[in-house]
């Protein structure tokens, strides 16, 4: 479903050199497999997050979705993927400040291939516990329910991948703990393929499958051991 | 939701910018439209007024603008006067003959027709004598085919109506050769009915008045024309007034002295019993400011137009040739400034609206970034901005277009009253279909440099922000 092969990202750095951030050989994720990673800050994570969503592109090697190699698509190519294929949580929601809860869910089908299934948005909508709130813009709406909107607009586009980057991160424990019931219980209906960050424990221990990001890393345990 | 809608919705977000930025458009837009409109009822004003069912105004040699002016919008000052005679070259030997017997002259001047008669055919011949004021309101010496052979209107098919009364007459048992006819401006404005007399001043407003008092017998209905603002009265009365005889100093001088005799009396009262016998010009003492000629034919005018004008005497003007000549001379040059200064203002206000948006791109930098991960595309995220460039500029547009033609058509009551042309809200001048698109260019070019930006926006590092 979703492999990534020797994978190496550098950044230029402010003195005018090159830092490589990542080096992973491997890392594969099943269909409707759910993945939780966690790391150090600074660590990575969120960059290896942007460059499966061809948001970055690696320096070497190659991202498959679906049999798809990401790192041959042009950025227009790689934009259609994104918006067909990945979902997106982010630790700060990223909700848009001028649309209402409905709109910003219905914003995640937009870009896509235009198969906007009736009423998606509002289904999503109703199954974060957020019907009453549609009409709702994000000012107006708790922490932890624009959390819960950026989930369903994370699935709004119907992905085959849902990336998501510290969910819980701004959220407190008890909306945390539903934060997380929401996006596991929602990918497995959906055989959605799922990759969080996090680095709470407890939350990773809840999953079957934890990956600390130092073991897949050859840069992180170079550097973090030296 | 499409992104017409998306960028609906910034908009409305940044609702207090977003409204300043559009109304000042509107407001550029407006004057434009507003310049426009006005421009085009002066110059509709100006060319119907030109076109009062004839086509040649003969007057005496000199500015043919001039000749327009006064004898056809009664602006500017009379140049100089035509003898009779010279009018009478436009009438058939029977009508001279008959002018001849009436008030006495050489008699030769009846044994031929005129000149230039033969142009003439069925169209016709009005003399005007210009000079005097009632109020500020030029008086018009006139004969009763004034009425009877001229038309207005659009389509020139109109005879001239009276709201009350009628044309006055060449005679008439009651009021003598003292008739007259008063346009709609003047009854209104010097606020005189049927009836009523009043005494012409002479030169200007402020002139002297006459003795002789002219009896109102007819109101016109509002007409759009110069004529609104004019008092007719009979030419015959006219030439009895005090000093609009031509002094002579030959034989017919004695007719001059017997009506000297009538005008030193003072006895107004006896007058006015004796008003019957008034003497009438003789031919040798009357002049003509000018003359409106119809050509029966109008394929003749311009030959009748050249030989007047090969004369010595008096020249010919077609009165639409030199409006046009006016309007393109004075008054379209001035408009086309006026045009520029508020397409500057319509361009300042393009400036405001990039300014605008370019403003808000390092808020929403961050929003650009979440829709590019959310899958759309740099051109899709690019498009919106433009989209929100249109949408102050097609709102704005709409706007000031909507504003000026409120101004234009609250204020239609007093632009009908003064040049008689009809505005509604839905009167548009011709050029106004190219402000939209104008506009549209505008905001484009003004969208350029935030859509730039829109475009460079890189979505890693402004989605962690
Ligand atoms: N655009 C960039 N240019 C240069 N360096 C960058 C850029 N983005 C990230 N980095 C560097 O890459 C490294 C990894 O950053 P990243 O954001 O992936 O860490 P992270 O694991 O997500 O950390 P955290 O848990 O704090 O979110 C950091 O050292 C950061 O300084
Ligand atoms: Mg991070």
């Amino acid at each position: 479903m979703l492999q990534v092969t020797n994978l190496v990202k550098n950044f230029s750095q402010p003195d005018g050199g090159s830092l490589k951030v990542l080096d992973i050989p491997n890392l594969s994720i099943e269909e409707g497999e759910q993945l939780a990673l966690i790391g150090q800050s600074g660590g990575g994570k969120t960059t290896l997050l942007h460059l499966i969503a061809g948001l970055l592109t690696p320096d070497e090697g190659s991202i498959r979705i679906n049999g798809t190699n990401l790192t041959r698509l042009s950025e227009q190519g790689r934009d259609r993927f994104r918006a067909g294929t990945i979902g997106y949580v982010f630790q700060t929601f990223n909700l848009l400040p001028a649309f209402t809860a409905l709109e910003n869910v219905r914003l995640g089908m937009t870009f896509g291939s235009g198969k906007a299934e009736g009423d998606r948005a509002r289904d999503l909508l109703s199954r974060v516990g957020l019907a009453e709130r549609a009409n709702y813009r994000p000012s107006q709406l708790s922490v932890g329910q624009q959390q819960r909107v950026a989930i369903a607009r994370s699935l709004a586009g119907s992905p085959r991948v849902l990336l998501a980057d510290e969910p819980t991160a701004n959220v407190d424990p008890v909306s945390a703990e539903n934060v997380l019931n929401l996006i596991c219980d929602t990918c497995r209906e959906e055989k959605v393929a799922m990759l969080m960050v996090t680095h709470d424990l407890q939350i990773a221990s809840r999953f079957q499958r934890v990956e600390k990001l130092s073991d897949l890393n050859q840069v992180g345990s170079s550097t973090n051991d030296s | 939701m499409t992104l017409i809608q998306i960028a609906w919705r910034n908009f409305c977000h940044r609702s207090l910018s977003s409204i300043l930025t559009t109304l000042s458009l509107s407001l550029g837009v407006g004057l434009v439209v507003l310049v426009l409109s006005i421009y085009g009822v002066i110059n509709e004003a100006f060319t119907r007024n030109a076109s009062v069912g004839y086509n040649l105004v003969v007057g005496p040699k000199g500015s043919p603008l001039q000749l327009t002016l006064n004898s056809v919008f009664y602006l500017s000052q009379p140049i100089e006067n035509l003898p009779y005679t010279e009018y009478m070259e436009f009438l058939p030997e029977a009508e001279r003959q008959a002018i001849v017997s009436r008030f006495g002259g050489d008699s030769e001047l009846g044994k031929r027709g005129g000149r230039y008669a033969p142009f003439i055919g069925d169209g016709f011949v009005i003399p005007l004598a210009l000079g005097d004021y009632f109020g500020e309101f030029r008086v018009v010496g006139t004969t009763p085919l004034f009425f009877e052979k001229l038309r207005h209107g659009p389509t020139l098919e109109q005879k001239f109506t009276f709201s009350e009364g009628r044309a006055f007459l060449d005679f008439s048992e009651q009021h003598s050769y003292f008739e007259a006819v008063v346009g709609s401006r003047v009854a209104k404005e010097m606020n005189v009915g049927i009836g009523d007399e009043f005494f012409p001043t002479h030169g200007d407003p402020t002139g002297h008045g006459h003795d002789l008092g002219f009896t109102i017998v007819g109101i016109m209905d509002p007409t759009g024309t110069p004529n609104d603002r004019a008092a007719f009265v009979n030419l015959e009365g006219f030439y009895l007034m005090d000093g609009h005889a031509k002094p002579l100093e030959d034989e017919t001088s004695q007719s001059n002295e017997e009506l000297a005799d009538i005008k030193s009396s003072e006895d107004v009262g006896e007058r006015l019993a004796q008003r019957d016998d008034y003497r009438l010009l003789s031919i040798p003492a009357r002049e003509v400011t000018s003359i409106l000629i119809r050509t029966g034919d109008i394929m003749f005018a311009p030959g009748l137009q050249n030989t007047i004008n090969e004369g010595i005497r008096s020249q010919a003007a077609a009165p639409v040739g030199e409006i046009n000549k006016l309007m393109a001379l004075i008054v379209g040059p001035l408009k086309n400034a006026i045009l520029i200064i508020t397409l500057i203002t319509c361009f300042v206000a393009a400036v405001g609206i990039l300014v605008a948006i370019y403003n808000s791109m390092n808020d929403r930098k961050r929003d650009i970034a979440v829709m590019r991960a959310l899958g759309a595309r740099r051109v899709t995220v690019t498009t919106i901005i433009i989209y929100e460039s249109l949408l102050v500029a097609v709102i704005g547009a709409l706007v000031g277009w909507i504003l000026a033609h409120a101004a234009v058509s609250a204020y239609s009551g007093q632009i009908e009253d003064q040049t008689g042309v009809q505005v509604g809200f839905f009167t548009t001048s011709g050029n106004e279909i190219w402000i939209l698109p104008l506009v549209i260019l505008l905001a484009l070019i003004a969208a350029l440099l935030p859509a730039w930006s829109a475009y460079r926006t890189d979505v890693g590092s402004n989605l962690s922000a």
